[in-house]
């Protein structure tokens, strides 16, 4: 196959000129120097528009008394793909199963959201969240406290009939 | 000394001294902000506007980062000159104000007393002679961080700045034919006298002035000396903390100084245009306003409000030029360096030699005729310089001036054959590539 090769159209030198190419761009960046639409989100006043699938941190949902919702069924330690999540199950006098221990490392998650899909009770969740910012790397592993503490939405499921999310 | 006793004299050179070069210094923190700011609304950001109203206290944020950076010092640098580089780049960027004229002379009880640092009878020399010593530091610097960027940089400073004090300095003659002077003091009461600006009779020397200027001061469209995507950012590259800043307050200072520099030579400086009421220069022993229809000297009024109003038309002028040099600068890309020189020898230079000559030759027949020195030999000037920019004009269009990298000689080959292919499209390495492909 032989190679094809775009050419520019661009005028010739003896018909450019450099003067009125220089004074057009001159007008150009004075229609912009006073354009009041300005790009910028100011952040920490403005907050972005987050897409309603965008996968953040995690969120654990809570029964009305309080006791998370998880029945430590071992499913989103089995599917994580970034082995993120260490769940320690345990067992009430009732017989139900509750996590003793469950700890998501924030630094190892890749949010792919799969946790989320996989939970049978819909207890843990991917937030619509960003602001994660901590002082120290130990606190990026979220034990069950405070992941019952997040109070950010959380991320809706792809559905295959709905492909756009409308 | 304009009629001041010396005590006098010497109190108010200092204070002035200390009040221009404050002002001089605080203009340059807030000509950084206004780059900053004014590249963010071409780009459609916003700028820096968090520290203090508007941003307003952001130089002095940026001053405090500054000084806190740490020091470097490159392990093979010549430490003497990489130390003395800074110091000669901002010296004579700082120093060149003193010679500009900033406002009227203000009405003291001790005398009235010159708006000007120092009024030194060589003026204009003064300032050519500061502009190139300013280049030293730059080349001083850029060779002593022993880098190669640096050096290069270093280099194209000298080269480039000398190419272009060449047609600075012959588009200062025209007016110092004009003026018949050489101080600055003159140059404004001249124009004041004309009653027009000298932007108008001598437009030519004005646009290559300006040209000349974005050179001398290495803004953009000709800051070959720091290119930043060739040479990283060329003679300050090793430079760290405040020596890199005393390079950029080094820049701002020269920016701002030629500002004042164009506002003083062609726009009237201090002068408020289409009112004579301000007008005021020393001659003889005496503060004149101008001539009366015998000839005989008109004494000049100044007043402290009138001081005032003349520093702010000058404030003006000058933030306007200050504008403009960062408007061009977001706007145009840089030239190649090939081409710096092409202009800078080959346009700039034959180009203000021949005004030069062309308006030695209006002044002399003027002169010949008899005309007075007022607004009809103002306008005839005009006429003259009119149609030499016209010329220049006409010749620097059509792009024989600043090409691209293949010239082609004569106009590219037709096409040999039809062919059904689309056009736009050529096909390498097929026998007519070569004529299509050249730009």
């Amino acid at each position: 196959m032989a190679v094809t090769v775009k050419v520019m159209r661009r005028p010739e030198p003896g018909r450019s000129s450099y003067l009125r190419a220089a004074l057009r761009g001159m007008g150009l960046t004075f229609k912009h120097l006073v354009n009041p639409n300005k790009v910028t989100l100011e952040y920490p006043e403005e907050q972005p528009d987050l897409s309603p699938r965008w996968r953040g941190t995690h969120r654990m949902e809570v029964h009305a008394d309080g006791r998370p919702k998880c029945v430590a069924c071992g499913l989103c330690p089995t599917v994580c793909p970034a082995n993120c999540i260490r769940l320690v199950g345990g067992e009430d006098d009732q017989g139900n199963r509750y996590p003793v221990v469950y700890e998501v490392d924030e630094f190892r998650c890749i949010f792919c959201g799969m946790c989320q899909e996989v939970c049978p009770v819909e207890a843990i969740h991917v937030g619509v969240h960003f602001e994660n910012a901590e002082y120290t790397r130990s606190r990026f592993v979220y034990d069950l406290d405070r992941l019952m503490d997040q109070q950010h939405p959380t991320t809706r499921l792809w559905d295959p009939s709905d492909r756009k999310s409308e | 000394m304009n009629g001041l006793s010396s005590g006098v004299f010497l109190v108010s050179s200092s204070l002035k001294v200390v009040a221009a070069f404050s002002v001089l210094i605080v203009a340059v923190a807030y000509a950084t902000l206004a780059e900053r700011r004014l590249s963010a609304w071409i780009q459609d950001r916003m700028g820096p506007n968090r520290v203090g109203p508007f941003g307003l206290l952001q130089p002095i944020a940026d001053g405090i980062k500054n000084v806190l950076k740490e020091e470097t010092l490159p392990g093979s640098a010549s430490k003497l000159f990489f130390v003395l580089g800074p110091m000669l780049s901002i010296i004579p960027a700082l120093v060149t104000f003193a010679v500009i004229p900033f406002a009227a002379p203000l009405p003291t009880p001790w005398g009235t007393i010159p708006m000007i640092v120092a009024d030194v009878p060589v003026g204009i020399l003064y300032v050519l002679a500061l502009s190139s010593l300013s280049v030293y530091g730059l080349v001083l610097g850029g060779w002593a961080s022993n880098n190669k960027y640096a050096f290069l940089g270093g280099l194209r400073a000298s080269a480039q700045m000398v190419s272009y004090e060449v047609a600075l300095g012959l588009s200062l003659v025209a007016i110092l034919m004009l003026a018949g002077n050489v101080t600055l003091t003159e140059v404004i009461f001249r124009q004041q006298h004309l009653q027009m600006w000298f932007v108008f009779p001598l437009s030519l020397a004005f646009v290559l002035f300006v040209i000349s200027a974005f050179a001398e001061t290495n803004r953009l469209p000709f800051d070959m000396p720091e290119a930043e995507s060739e040479l990283i950012t060329g003679y300050h590259t090793e430079y760290s903390s405040m020596k890199f800043s005393m390079f950029f307050i080094a820049e701002y200072a020269h920016l701002i100084t030629a500002s004042a520099l164009m506002a003083t030579l062609f726009l009237g400086g201090w002068d408020v245009p289409f009112w004579s009421g301000d007008d005021a220069f020393y001659r003889d022993g005496q503060w004149i306003m101008g001539f009366d229809a015998g000839g005989a000297p008109v004494l000049a009024d100044p007043a402290w409000w009138k001081s005032l109003l003349t520093f702010a038309m000058f404030a003006l002028k000058t933030g306007f030029f200050v504008l403009v040099f960062i408007w061009v600068r977001w706007t145009l890309p840089r030239f190649r360096y090939d081409q710096v020189m092409q202009l800078g020898w080959k346009v700039m230079l034959p180009a203000a030699l021949a005004y030069l000559m062309l308006i030695g030759g209006a002044i002399l027949v003027l002169d010949e005729i008899g005309l007075a020195f007022g607004p009809a030999y103002g306008l005839a000037l005009t006429a003259v310089s009119l149609v030499a920019t016209g010329i220049f004009v006409f010749w620097l269009d059509r792009g024989r001036i600043i090409g691209g990298a293949s010239r082609p000689a004569r106009r590219a080959p037709p096409p040999k054959a039809p062919d059904s292919r689309p056009a736009g499209e050529a096909r390498l390495p097929a026998a007519s590539g070569a004529g299509a492909l050249t730009p």
